[in-house]
């Protein structure tokens, strides 16, 4: 049956066909609807899992007992899970294990760019990459036998641009039936790495890795397509989509067994033409494998190493290395310069429960929008993180000085504190966050004896990534209620004894809380609640300006929410967009803004 | 044999271009086409810029569409449609609704929101046949005030050798029952605003 699935769909529901009996993840983008698909199929225990590190041990377990698991992420995710991943590839496994790490090429939404096909290399796990949703299906059987069949996990690497496209797919199997009963049986040498069983371990997976390299040169999934030979073009993941739409006469050679690299299969499509060209995304992965070979190849030469490719990258660049004959249509050029035109970035919604603290920390903290000048030691330093709330580093709310990695806010504020920096330092992070990693920097600065603050904005879920659940929500993967942990009783518990929580739409309270918590010489923690109204879809009476009261000084404009504009020099308030959480009626001075009757 | 048709959707996070581009793929595939659809919308939940790429063809390769090689540029914001004016191919179509949405960036910063003559102008450097669309009104007029989306797939249709009814059923099938009827009027609203005006164009050559 022939489907229009996304690469994410088509990996869940091949994972679901190939007997997935349990699946983890922690949402990221682009990673997140492979749990989501999962999540809304029967007879698969499913779970959003703390953070990725915790979702692959999970996933370890469950394969020790024999069954199939699945454990998806995106691609810094496995950063916070190579410990178990490398773990778990010194073991091996019992029940099939894939775990599929899913890249973002132009950081559409990322903190960083990396290639992940190195981290099957360094592993030595072996990897497998689709070119389209069919090539995502169909690989997830494979994986889980290559697992199975090979003692090993698998590693599956999808990008955006795979995991975010629709393409059509014949659908050709249903679940397995013959799905094998969970049992441990008892195996120190396999599961418990003392130096001694690691030892032989570490063999196994030498000799493992030499079969591998022979079972990879007859995979099925690797196509050769002979045509013109002059010249043959290498590539895996959409860069082979990319490359059969420039080079349209070409031979080509799609890869899926990325690592061990079919050595004996390059060779010979290398013996049937005259040159050899690589189109990847990222780094020279491939390029560097070719000419380790002893092949001439053309490849970072002409494709950039940085961002994701489109045909138009892939067509420039082999004119430029005279690879292809400039095409003969006019290229459309404008026929005047381009015009300016007003950015449009992603921004935080009307109604959002971050904006009154970041305004709060913004003014409080007397900060200075312009970068590059020192700070006064009466500005905070404040240290952000991954989350919706990063977003508030924008203009107008401009309240960040650092973001890059998961839970990492905590941490950096100790370390400036301990530096020595005069400023008060305030970190800030969502929910999620810190019960994904947040939480062990807060142990570190109360067994460390910081005096930093740490906001903890609470909006309920995980809401970058499209409104997951995590541990503080008590709503599970399937939708259903579970146990939630309650963040209050949890942070008082790690030994902070400065706790308070606040309405996150009440800009006084957040104030006096801010200015008492930094005041105070121990680690405080102040909770700044309230729902993300994308998520709760709620909406109260929207707000007006009163256009007799409105005196244009703007100040409203300062929390950068979309329903607020200028219309004829007073600001107005779009009644649609609005939700009605009447903060910018508190920053008003003139009392001009006011509930809608 | 079929010929390939480059649709480039565009507009802003929350306003229905991904349901449109979605429908557009399925209508693609059921009625034998190879189909290949994408989005980049980097964190659009939060009000950036979304463009579909959609692609009808007998073999597709690329997702992505080549600039220069887009045959219909739907804009479902105006703002948006002249920001990627420029993937038109010299001969395309761009399909514009009247819809403004107005950043942030132009409330607080230097640059203000073009309007539609200035709007225009930059799209008018790519191509000729551009069409405003009070794509507002209809959808109202339909009783679907959010249905500005199938207003705009419903003028698109014209331009396309599909019959209305193979995007009606993939509408009818796909769409929550309570909005079916109202989109689908929305849709035969728009197919009717386009030929209505290309036949007023084709008088007026």
């Amino acid at each position: 049956m022939k489907q229009l699935l996304s690469g994410n769909e088509a990996i869940a529901l091949g994972a679901y066909h190939a007997g997935v009996v349990v699946a983890t993840a922690y949402p990221g983008t682009p990673s997140t609807e492979i749990m989501e698909n999962i999540a809304r199929m029967d007879d698969v225990y499913t779970e959003w899992s703390t953070n990725e590190k915790v979702a692959l041990e999970v996933g370890i377990g469950a394969s020790y007992s024999g069954v199939r698991v699945l454990v998806s992420m995106k691609h810094v995710g496995l950063n916070v899970a190579a410990d178990p991943f490398f773990a778990v590839s010194t073991t091996g496994v019992v029940g099939g294990l894939v775990i599929v790490s899913c890249d973002d090429p132009g950081e559409h939404s990322s903190q960083g760019e990396q290639d992940n096909r190195h981290f099957a290399r360094i592993a030595k796990v072996p990897m497998l990459e689709p070119t389209n949703s069919q090539d995502a299906y169909d690989l997830m059987e494979w994986a889980f036998n290559i697992s199975e069949e090979f003692d090993t996990p698998v590693l599956l690497r999808s990008t955006t641009r795979i995991s975010h496209c629709k393409t059509v797919v014949d659908v050709k199997g249903e679940r397995k039936s013959d799905l094998r009963k969970p049992s441990f049986i008892r195996s120190p040498a396999k599961f418990v790495m003392v130096p001694s069983n690691a030892r032989v371990r570490r063999q196994a997976m030498e000799e493992r890795i030499t079969k591998l390299q022979a079972y990879v040169e007859d995979f099925p999934l690797n196509e050769m397509l002979l045509a013109d030979r002059k010249l043959g073009v290498i590539s895996d993941g959409v860069a082979y989509q990319y490359a059969r739409e420039v080079f349209k006469d070409a031979s080509h050679l799609k890869l899926a067994t990325i690592y061990p690299f079919p050595s004996n299969l390059i060779s010979r499509f290398a013996g049937e033409v005259e040159r050899v060209v690589v189109v990847e995304e990222l780094d020279p992965y491939l390029e560097d494998e070719v000419r380790r070979l002893g092949i001439a190849v053309t490849g970072k030469e002409f494709i950039p190493i940085i961002g994701e490719l489109d045909p138009e990258i892939v067509e420039r660049g082999a004119i430029q290395a005279g690879l292809l004959q400039k095409t003969s249509g006019p290229a459309p050029a404008p026929v005047s310069p381009a015009t300016q035109l007003p950015a449009r970035r992603p921004q935080l919604c009307a109604g959002c429960p971050h904006v009154a603290a970041e305004f709060v920390l913004r003014r409080l903290g007397f900060r200075s929008t312009s970068s590059g000048k020192e700070l006064k030691e009466d500005e905070f330093i404040v240290t952000g993180d991954i989350g919706c709330y990063t977003l508030g580093v924008y203009p107008p709310l401009a309240a960040l000085d650092t973001c890059a990695c998961m839970g990492a806010s905590i941490g950096k504020a100790l370390g400036l504190e301990k530096a020595g920096v005069p400023n008060k330092i305030v970190a800030v992070l969502g929910d999620s966050t810190f019960m994904h990693s947040g939480i062990t920097g807060l142990i570190d600065v109360v067994y460390n004896q910081g005096s930093n603050t740490i906001i903890i904005l609470d909006n309920g879920t995980t809401a970058m990534t499209g409104h997951q659940g995590h541990p503080g929500t008590g709503i599970s993967a399937k939708g259903a209620k579970t146990q939630a942990v309650e963040l209050e009783s949890l942070v008082k518990g790690c030994g902070v004894r400065d706790v308070t929580v606040v309405d996150a739409f009440d800009l006084k309270t957040i104030e006096s809380n801010i200015k008492q918590a930094v005041a105070n010489n121990e680690p405080s923690v102040i909770i700044v609640r309230g729902s993300c109204p994308l998520h709760t879809r709620a909406k109260s009476t929207p707000y007006k300006v009163d256009e007799d009261e409105c005196i244009g000084c703007f100040d409203c404009l300062d929390v950068g929410c979309p329903a607020i504009s200028i219309l004829e020099d007073e600001a107005v308030i779009d009644s649609e967009v609005c939700t009605g959480c009447g903060v910018c009626a508190q920053i008003c001075p003139q009392g001009a803004i006011s509930e809608s009757k | 044999m079929m010929k390939d048709v480059n649709v480039l959707m565009v507009g802003v996070g929350g306003y229905g271009v991904i349901l449109a581009s979605d429908g557009m793929a399925e209508v693609g595939m059921e009625n034998g086409y190879d189909v290949k659809k994408t989005d980049s919308l980097g964190m659009s939940q939060r009000g950036g810029s979304v463009v579909s790429h959609v692609r009808w063809g007998t073999q597709v390769f690329s997702p992505l569409i080549k600039k220069g090689e887009v045959d219909f540029l739907v804009g479902l914001e105006q703002l948006e449609a002249a920001r990627w004016a420029s993937f038109l191919k010299p001969d395309g179509v761009a399909i514009i609704a009247d819809v403004v949405v107005i950043p942030i960036s132009a409330v607080t910063g230097k640059i203000p929101y073009p309007g539609w003559d200035k709007s225009k102008g930059i799209i008018s450097q790519y191509t000729d046949e551009i069409y405003l669309v009070p794509a507002i009104r209809i959808a109202q007029e339909a009783d679907n005030p959010r249905a500005v989306n199938m207003v705009m797939l419903g003028f698109l249709s014209a331009f396309l050798e599909l019959e209305p009814k193979a995007w009606t059923d993939i509408m009818r099938r796909r769409l929550p029952p309570k909005f079916v009827e109202s989109s689908v009027d929305a849709f035969d609203r728009g197919l009717q605003e386009a030929n209505s005006v290309i036949e007023a164009r084709e008088i007026k050559k």
